[in-house]
């Protein structure tokens, strides 16, 4: 018995060796291969080239976001206002830029608390199986049984409107999509060879569920993270659209159109460019994400 | 199959009483007590504890959840703050309108989304399947808030081609049967309110119908290209089948079974995207219904809307997957 523990400790120990060696072979080639991808590096461009807008957006915006002027109202675009004014004389083009952070923000934010929340809940639900499981699956489908911006829209007015609660709500919506994806890959491995082999030398469950099992659910997770923040991106505007998220003045894409409605027929760019904004960051990461589905799952390639 | 059924809906029960746990915490830690909500400003503490008794806020949460339940399945879901109309009245009114747009958006998605993706799958590679797959992707990435406000501004305000909202033009007076107005009017075959009521739909059915639309046209095309390389297309062409009876009856037909799938799912995708369109174009529907009760605090409303539109949801995902097991006969289910 002894014997068997330590051939399995042996045979970890090299298999722990391989990986770590096929994961430094397998990084950069990953990379390498993303970077062959067209559309991925069209992504990573977009995305870069907003990034860069949001830290320095201080630095780059011609005008003060928020400071009104009721001289300058309603311009449309000119050499000294590229994209126009709003209805309180405010540059759309500074706006839209130092958007570009309340965007990223909204992205990652409600990204990450889909993902730490719905990846620990599918870990932990096909890792123990039995009741843990049910329950996981239960709330998933409870979850998905909601039209998502419904969901939302009662998660926003349990924690009351706003930009931060917006993003939490859609981090909140986007959970059971993480949950599944999750469960249903640990539910394939757990029975794998090296999942019972880490338990055999002795390894906890919360060893072998983080250390073990979630290293190889990483592609898909990686995949739907990406495709997710362009998704979050629209929802949190889609809240601010509707009044539950981000609040006059603040120069947020979503409220930005949704000022713009009022003004839709006698200056159509007050709502015309937040949204472009929009498209081109959301159409970055779903660049980016179709692009990393091809390199990690070769399953998937060319669809 | 029968038992497959079977199954599938003794499933839905959990799920369902998951939904109603969900709505009942929901609306109870939403702040503003209900009781406060309806006397207002006028509120003592005598009166607001009085009405508490009355609608029973001091029992306790498990009393307060099972006569909630009892409520709702005889449908009661309570008084509208706004309108003193019981809750399921106003859900009723709204929702032809709601389904209206939802059927024409997909009919829309269908329509231009499978010939789409079929076209790029037939001419993989070329100028049409490139200039397709970045419309999918523009599509997919557009906010249908977004695509609504520039067709309004564009074929409403600047071209006049069609109606900048609303769901019949000014001065038309129309009694609705059913409350689907496409339906209505042909019933009592009025064309002239029927050309009204498609001209107001044509828009929030293209702004709605876009992301599907993207969807399917995606989905059709990986669908075909997977099937096109199968043997039996290949035994169908070399048996001296026209290239046409081909694709429609050989690689078509069996391309559309997971495009089925993604039309049921995006099926329960749209009504949330009907939210954003029936406030972009002003239309009386459940989402307008949802956001405006939302705001004004009528949660008696929204808790039936989202029970409603939890239900259908449950109801069409179980539609299809019974449809992809009928289409599928490759699959067995037990």
């Amino acid at each position: 018995m002894a014997n068997q523990v330590q051939l399995d400790a042996k045979a970890i120990a090299r298999s722990r060796i391989a990986a770590t060696e096929r994961r430094a072979a397998s990084t950069p080639s990953v990379f390498r291969r993303l970077l062959r991808s067209k559309s991925a590096i069209i992504g990573l461009a977009i995305i870069l080239t907003i990034t860069l807008v949001a830290i320095f957006a201080e630095q780059i915006a011609p005008y003060d976001p928020i400071k009104q002027s009721f001289i300058r109202q309603l311009r449309p675009p000119s050499a000294s206002f590229p994209l126009g004014t709003d209805e309180f004389g405010r540059d759309i083009l500074s706006r839209i830029i130092h958007g570009a952070r309340w965007a990223l923000l909204a992205g990652i934010l409600a990204d990450s608390i889909a993902l730490v929340l719905g990846v620990s809940l599918g870990l932990i639900g096909g890792y123990y199986g039995g009741k843990i499981d049910a329950f996981v699956v239960w709330l998933t489908d409870v979850m998905l049984a909601f039209p998502y911006l419904l969901l939302a829209m009662i998660v926003v007015a349990i924690f009351g409107p706003g930009i931060r609660n917006a993003m939490i709500a859609v981090g909140i919506v986007y959970m059971p999509q993480y949950a599944r994806l999750v469960r249903g890959t640990v539910l394939s491995l757990k029975e794998k060879e090296f999942v019972e082999a880490a338990r055999a030398i002795g390894a906890s469950s919360f060893r072998i569920m983080f250390r073990h099992i979630l290293p190889n659910c990483v592609a898909p997770i990686i995949v739907m993270a990406t495709l997710a923040v362009g998704w979050a991106i629209v929802q949190t505007a889609g809240l601010s659209f509707l009044g539950l998220g981000a609040r006059h003045p603040m120069p947020e894409w979503g409220a930005m159109l949704a000022g713009g409605r009022n003004y839709m027929l006698s200056a159509w760019w007050i709502a015309t460019f937040p949204g472009l904004a929009i498209v081109i960051t959301v159409i970055g990461f779903n660049l980016l994400g179709d692009g990393l589905r091809d390199v990690l799952d070769p399953y998937l390639r060319g669809r | 199959m029968g038992r497959y059924v079977i199954r599938r809906v003794l499933q839905m029960i959990p799920v369902l009483i998951g939904v109603s746990i969900f709505v009942f915490v929901g609306m109870h830690i939403v702040p503003g007590d209900v009781a406060t909500l309806l006397l207002g400003d006028k509120a003592t503490p005598e009166s607001l504890a009085r009405l508490q008794h009355e609608l029973g806020l001091d029992q306790p949460v498990y009393v307060q959840y099972y006569r909630f339940i009892v409520k709702a399945l005889h449908g009661d879901f309570g008084v509208s703050l706004r309108t003193r109309q019981p809750a399921w009245r106003e859900v009723w009114w709204a929702l032809p309108m709601t389904i209206e747009l939802s059927i024409c958006a997909i009919i829309v998605a269908v329509l231009v989304g499978i010939p789409v993706g079929v076209l790029a799958a037939l001419r993989q590679y070329s100028f049409f399947d490139s200039l397709s797959m970045v419309a999918v992707l523009v599509g997919v990435s557009m906010p249908i808030f977004w695509t609504g406000l520039i067709l309004l501004m564009l074929f409403g305000g600047r071209l006049h081609w069609l109606p900048i909202g609303g769901i019949l033009d000014e001065g038309i007076v129309f009694r609705p049967i059913t409350g689907i107005h496409l339906l209505d009017t042909l019933l009592v075959g009025d064309t002239q309110v029927f050309n009204s009521a498609l001209r107001h739909l044509i828009l929030p059915s293209i702004a709605l119908g876009s992301i599907p639309m993207a969807t399917i046209a995606r989905m059709t095309r990986s669908a075909m290209l997977e099937v096109l390389r199968q043997d039996y297309v290949r035994t169908a062409r070399s048996k001296g089948l026209s290239e046409r009876l081909v694709i429609i009856r050989h690689a078509l037909r069996n391309s559309l079974i997971p495009v089925v799938t993604v039309i049921g799912l995006q099926l329960g995708l749209l009504l949330s995207g009907a939210v954003l369109t029936e406030t972009v174009f002003a239309l009386p529907g459940l989402g307008r219904l949802a956001i405006t009760s939302l705001l004004a605090r009528d949660y008696a409303v929204v808790q039936a809307v989202v029970i409603i539109s939890a239900l259908m949801i449950v109801v069409i995902n179980l539609a299809v997957d019974i449809l992809y097991a009928y289409l599928d006969p490759r699959i067995h289910y037990t």
